[in-house]
C-alpha cells in the first residue's frame, strides 16, 4: 500500500449517487414493484398471546369471491423440505433452539404470530377473507418477564420447550471475589431497560415470482438477502441456481430486517406452488405485532471502586426477555454484555445473563444491538460512584478511561470469531477531553445556577462508549471495466438508506480518478454476487469498503501493466484519472481504461496482448479479522419540568471517531440518526404490554417516535485514529450515535434534579414516569 | 363486490378518469391505480406523513383521505416536482446538498411538506424553530433531522423563495 488511497474523490463529503431517483419519488421500494397476475397477499395472525389452538375454519374464507388460496400449516407444511424455519446461529450458551415454524399451528406463543395466510386478487380482498377466518383456542398461562420467568415455579411460554431459560452465559474475568472484599466503595443498582424497536419507516414486506423456467425470483425488503437466499434453499428444497432474492430500495432497516421472518418463507413457498407471482406489504399495524423488537432486560448489578474512585470489579445478573423463538441467536444481549466495559479499564468482571423465553414477539438487534444498555448501566454505576466518592463525573471517568499508551488494549473475553476483545485504535482520554471543551463543561455551573434563580432546572450530562463494528467473516466486492469504459461494482453489501452504492463508488472512483458518478453500482441481488452477508454490526464500509479498495487497486494496477505495453512505457512511469492512463508529465501519450478492456476482451483466435490474463476485473472477499472499534463521548444539557416531568434536550455534542473517514458527510448523517434513535429509545419509545400479553402500543399515536420538534440540533466534532486492522483504516458509524444517548441524558436529568437526588432505573424516562419520581422525592420532605 | 364510484381527479396537471370503491384512500388511488408510487405509505394512520401529497395546493394525508373525497380536485405528488428533463427543484437540491435523505422512504412527503411552507410563507425568513414545528408531522428514522431542517432553512429564505 504504498500509494495514498485518499485522493480525489476520498475523504470528501461528496454527494449521494442515490439522491437523485429518490428525490423524484423514482424509487423501486418493495411495495412500487408491479408484476403482471400479481396477487396480494394478507395473513391471520395470533389474537392471544399464548394459547393452544384447536380449531380453524377457512371456508367461509375461502368462499369469498376474489380469494384464490388460503393456506393453513397443514397446507403449507408439504411445500417445505423442514418443519421449522432453519435460523439457529451457533452459540454454546443456547441450552435449546426455538426456531419458529413458518406458519403456527398446535400452540400459538404471541400476538401477531402468523397463522395462516389468503391469497387474493387485492389487498383488501385479503383482509376481508381474513375477517372471515374462525379460530378456536384454549388460552394458557403466559410469561412476561424475564426475570419471574426464569423462575423455577413459572409457567412454561413454550410447551415445547423444557423451561424457559432458552440460554445461559457467564461472562467472567480476573478476581471479582478478592476486589470486592478489597473495595473501598461499592455501588449497587438494578435498572431496567425497555428498549426502542428498529420503525424502519417502510416496513416490511416481500414479493415472489416462479418463472417458466423454475426460476424463484425473490425481492425481499431485507438487510441480509443471501441469509435470505440460503434459508429459502434449504426450507423448499431448491438448488442455489433456482433462487434469486434482490433487496431493492429498502425504506431503513435498523435491525429487525436483518431477522429472516416467517412471512419471507411463506410467500415464496405459496408462490412455489400457485406458480403466480405474490405480494405480501406488511401495514404498520402488524410492524406493531409482528416484526421482531428489542425488549425488556433487568440488570442486577454491583461496582467495585478502589479508594481513587478506579473501577476494581462489576459483577451482576443480566435477565433478557428473549421473545418466544431465537431468530437471531444471543447477540443482542452478549453485545450488551461485553459493551458495558466500554472505554474504561476493568480489572474484573463477572456477569450472569439469563435469556428468557417469554410469550412477546422475538426479540432481536436493533441499532446499537444491546450495546446502548450496557453503556447505559457503566455509565449509571460510573456516576453513583462518583456521587458516592464526591468526585466530578468527569473526573471520575478520567481515572478510568484507558489511556493512549496502553493502546491497544486487550481484555480477556473471547468473541464470537475466537479472538479475544481487543480495541485496535482510539484516544478515549482526549475524546472526552474534546467533549467537554466543545460543550463548555466547565461552564455550566454558572449557566445552571443562574437559570435556577429563574426557576428553571437545567442539567448537563457525559457519556463515554465504544463500540465493535466491521464484524465479518468477510464481505465480497467485484469491480469491472467494459470495453465501453464504464465502471461496473457489485457487492454482497446490502442497503437500507446508509449510502453503500455511494461508499463503494466513491472508493472506487478514488482509486481510479473518476467521478462516482460514473461507477455503476449494485448491492444486494444474489445473483450480482455468489458470496455475501449484508448489513449488521456497523460493517459494510470496514469490510465491503475495503474489499472494492483492494479489488480496484488490481484492476488499477493491471491496467497500468496493459497500457504499459501498449505505449511502449514503463507501468511505474503510468498514471490513472479521469479514466485515461497516461504517461506522467506528457497526458497526450494515453490509453484510455476503455481501450485496456478491450484489448484484455480478446479477439477471436489472437493472443492476449502482452501476455496478460483476460479481462479488466477483479473480485476480492475481504476478511476484515477481528472488530474494530469505533469510540466516542457525548455531552446533553436538558431543562426539566418538575411540575410536568417534561425533558427537553438543549444541547447535545458528540465527538466521535470512526477511523479514517471516506464521506464525513455521510458519517455525520449516520452519527445524527443514531443520536436521534438513542433519543427516542431515552424519552419516548416503549413497547407496552398489559398482563395478558397484549400489545397497547400499536400506533405511532400511542408509541411515540422522535419528531422534529423534540431533536435538538446536534453538534459532531471528529477525531481520526485509523485502525491498523484494514488497509483504509475505517471503521464503522451506522449504529454508535445510539449507544452514548439514553446515559447521557439520564445523567443529565439526574443532574438537573441534583437536589432531589433523583434516580433513575428505568427506561423510557416518559414525563408521568418523572413526575412520580419527583413526587416520590419532594414527598420526603425534599424542595426542588 | 363493492359498488364502485367514478372519479375524475386532476394529479400534476393530468385527469385520470377511474372507477374506485368508495372506500380506497387517495395514496392508494395514486399508488395501485394510477402507477405513481413515489407517494409512501408508512402508517396508513395519519402520523408518519410519508403519504402527504397537497390537494387544492394544501397537504393532506393522503391515507387518511379518500379518492372519491378529491373528485373533481387537483393533486400535487413529488412526481410533479422536478422539472420535465429531471432537473431537480430547490427543495429537491437543498436535500440533496445538505444530506436531509437517506433511505427516501420518507422524502417524498417532506418534499410535499416544505413544499407547502414555501407557498404559505409570505417571502418571509423562517426561523429553526418555526421549521422544526411545521415539519413535526413528517417522521423520519434515518437522518435524525438536521439534513432537512438545513434544506428547509435554505429554501425558506426570501432570496430563495422564488425560484422554482
Amino acid at each position: 500500500m504504498t500509494d495514498n488511497p485518499f485522493q480525489s474523490w476520498m475523504s470528501k463529503s461528496v454527494p449521494r449517487v442515490e439522491d437523485d431517483r429518490l428525490l423524484q419519488g423514482r424509487g423501486k421500494f418493495l411495495d412500487d414493484i408491479r408484476l403482471d397476475r400479481l396477487l396480494m397477499a394478507a395473513f391471520v395472525r395470533s389474537p392471544v398471546a399464548h394459547a393452544i389452538l384447536k380449531k380453524i375454519n377457512l371456508d367461509a374464507a375461502r368462499a369469498l369471491p376474489g380469494v384464490r388460496a388460503v393456506f393453513s400449516y397443514n397446507d403449507l407444511r408439504p411445500l417445505l423440505s423442514l418443519d421449522r424455519i432453519p435460523l439457529a446461529l451457533p452459540s454454546g450458551a443456547i441450552r435449546f433452539d426455538v426456531d419458529p415454524p413458518a406458519l403456527a399451528h398446535e400452540e400459538i406463543c404471541y400476538v401477531g404470530e402468523p397463522i395462516a395466510v389468503v391469497i387474493a386478487e387485492t389487498r383488501a380482498i385479503a383482509e376481508d377473507a381474513v375477517a372471515l377466518v374462525e379460530l378456536e383456542f384454549d388460552p394458557l398461562p403466559v410469561v412476561m418477564d424475564p426475570r419471574d420467568g426464569v423462575d423455577k415455579d413459572a409457567p412454561k411460554a413454550r410447551l415445547d420447550c423444557p423451561d424457559n431459560l432458552v440460554a445461559r452465559h457467564v461472562l467472567k474475568y480476573g478476581n471479582g471475589e478478592a476486589a470486592f472484599a478489597a473495595a473501598a466503595h461499592r455501588v449497587k443498582d438494578c435498572f431496567r431497560l425497555n428498549k426502542g424497536g428498529g420503525h424502519s419507516m417502510e416496513p416490511r414486506g416481500i414479493v415472489a415470482r416462479v418463472d417458466d423456467d423454475d426460476l424463484l425470483t425473490v425481492w425481499d425488503s431485507t438487510q441480509m438477502p443471501h441469509r435470505a437466499k440460503a434459508i429459502l434453499v434449504n426450507a423448499l428444497g431448491l438448488s442455489e441456481e433456482k433462487v434469486r432474492v434482490i433487496a431493492p430500495d429498502v425504506g431503513g432497516g435498523f435491525g429487525p430486517k436483518a431477522v429472516f421472518h416467517p412471512e419471507e418463507l411463506v410467500i415464496p413457498a405459496v408462490a412455489l406452488k400457485l406458480r403466480t407471482p405474490v405480494k405480501w406489504a406488511e401495514d404498520r399495524f402488524e410492524s406493531f405485532t409482528a416484526t421482531v423488537q428489542e425488549r425488556v432486560q433487568i440488570w442486577d448489578m454491583e461496582a467495585a471502586f478502589d479508594a481513587e474512585g478506579k473501577l476494581l470489579a462489576i459483577r451482576g445478573q443480566l435477565f433478557h426477555d428473549h421473545g418466544a423463538a431465537t431468530p437471531y441467536g444471543v447477540a443482542l444481549p452478549y453485545n450488551a454484555a461485553t459493551n458495558l466495559i466500554g472505554p474504561y479499564a476493568l480489572p474484573a468482571y463477572d456477569l450472569e445473563i439469563l435469556m428468557c423465553l417469554t410469550n412477546m414477539v422475538p426479540a432481536c438487534p436493533t441499532r446499537g444491538a444491546g450495546r446502548p444498555q450496557g453503556t447505559f448501566v457503566m455509565e449509571r454505576l460510573l456516576d453513583r460512584a462518583a456521587d458516592e466518592l464526591g468526585l466530578a463525573r468527569e473526573e471520575i471517568r478520567q481515572r478510568n478511561l484507558i489511556p493512549l499508551e496502553q493502546m491497544p488494549y486487550t481484555i480477556p473475553v473471547i468473541m464470537r470469531d475466537g479472538s479475544t476483545m481487543t480495541y485496535d485504535s482510539g484516544d478515549y482520554p482526549e475524546c472526552q477531553r474534546r467533549v467537554l471543551e466543545a460543550a463548555g463543561w466547565s461552564e455550566f455551573d454558572k449557566r445552571r445556577d443562574a437559570a435556577r434563580r429563574d426557576g428553571r432546572f437545567l442539567g448537563i450530562g457525559l457519556s463515554n462508549y465504544v463500540e465493535g463494528t466491521g464484524r465479518g467473516p468477510f464481505e465480497s466486492a467485484s469491480i469491472r471495466v467494459g470495453p465501453s469504459g464504464k465502471i461496473m461494482v457489485s457487492s454482497g453489501a446490502t442497503a437500507q438508506g446508509q449510502g453503500v452504492k455511494s461508499m463503494l463508488a466513491q472508493i472506487s472512483a478514488g482509486v481510479l480518478g473518476m467521478n462516482p458518478k460514473d461507477v455503476h453500482v449494485v448491492d444486494g441481488d444474489t445473483n450480482a454476487t455468489v458470496l455475501g452477508l449484508g448489513a449488521f454490526a456497523s460493517r459494510q464500509a470496514v469490510t465491503a469498503g475495503n474489499a472494492i479498495y483492494l479489488a480496484t487497486r488490481r484492476v488499477a494496477e493491471k491496467a497500468r501493466a496493459m497500457a504499459a505495453h501498449m505505449l511502449e512505457a514503463s507501468a511505474d512511469d503510468l498514471e490513472i484519472a479521469d479514466g485515461n492512463i497516461f504517461v506522467k508529465g506528457v497526458p497526450q501519450l494515453k490509453v484510455t481504461l476503455g481501450d485496456v478492456s478491450k484489448a484484455l476482451s480478446g479477439m477471436p483466435g489472437y493472443a492476449i496482448p502482452g501476455g496478460m490474463e483476460p479481462g479488466l476485473e477483479a473480485a476480492v472477499d475481504f476478511q476484515p479479522g477481528p472488530l474494530t472499534y469505533t469510540n466516542g463521548s457525548h455531552v446533553a444539557e436538558v431543562e426539566v419540568d418538575p411540575d410536568t416531568g417534561a425533558v427537553k434536550i438543549t444541547r447535545y455534542v458528540v465527538v466521535h471517531d470512526c477511523g479514517r473517514m471516506i464521506n464525513p458527510m455521510m458519517v455525520e448523517g449516520q452519527v445524527l440518526g443514531g443520536v436521534v434513535h438513542g433519543i427516542g429509545a431515552t424519552l419516548l419509545e416503549w413497547m407496552r404490554y398489559d398482563d395478558q400479553g397484549q400489545p397497547a402500543t400499536v400506533t405511532y399515536a400511542d408509541y411515540l417516535l422522535p419528531t422534529c420538534d423534540v431533536v435538538p440540533r446536534i453538534e459532531i466534532h471528529h477525531m481520526e485514529s485509523p485502525t491498523p486492522l484494514n488497509p483504509l483504516g475505517v471503521k464503522g458509524a451506522a449504529e454508535s450515535g445510539t449507544i452514548g444517548a439514553p446515559a447521557v441524558i439520564v445523567s443529565a436529568i439526574e443532574d438537573a434534579l441534583r437536589p432531589l437526588k433523583i434516580r433513575i432505573r428505568d427506561l423510557p424516562v416518559t414525563p408521568a414516569r418523572l413526575r412520580a419520581l419527583i413526587a416520590a422525592a419532594q414527598g420526603k420532605g425534599a424542595a426542588p | 363486490m363493492p359498488e364502485l364510484y367514478p372519479v375524475k381527479i386532476h394529479v400534476n396537471g393530468t385527469t385520470y378518469e377511474r372507477r374506485v370503491e368508495p372506500r380506497m384512500h387517495l395514496a392508494d388511488f395514486l399508488r395501485h391505480e394510477i402507477d405513481l408510487t413515489g407517494t409512501h405509505i408508512g402508517c396508513e394512520h395519519g402520523v408518519c406523513g410519508a403519504c402527504t401529497v397537497l390537494v387544492d395546493g394544501a397537504s393532506v394525508r393522503s391515507c387518511l383521505m379518500l379518492a372519491v373525497q378529491t373528485d373533481g380536485r387537483s393533486v400535487d405528488t413529488v412526481e410533479g416536482v422536478a422539472a420535465a428533463d429531471g432537473t431537480l427543484n430547490p427543495v429537491q437540491a437543498a436535500l440533496s446538498k445538505h444530506h436531509g435523505l437517506q433511505c427516501g422512504f420518507c422524502t417524498p412527503g417532506i418534499i410535499m411538506t416544505i413544499t407547502e411552507m414555501r407557498k404559505e410563507s409570505g417571502g418571509r425568513q423562517w426561523t429553526e424553530d418555526e421549521v422544526r414545528a411545521a415539519l413535526s408531522g413528517n417522521l423520519c428514522r434515518c437522518t435524525g433531522y438536521q439534513g432537512m431542517v438545513d434544506a428547509a432553512l435554505e429554501v425558506l429564505t426570501p432570496l430563495n423563495l422564488g425560484r422554482d
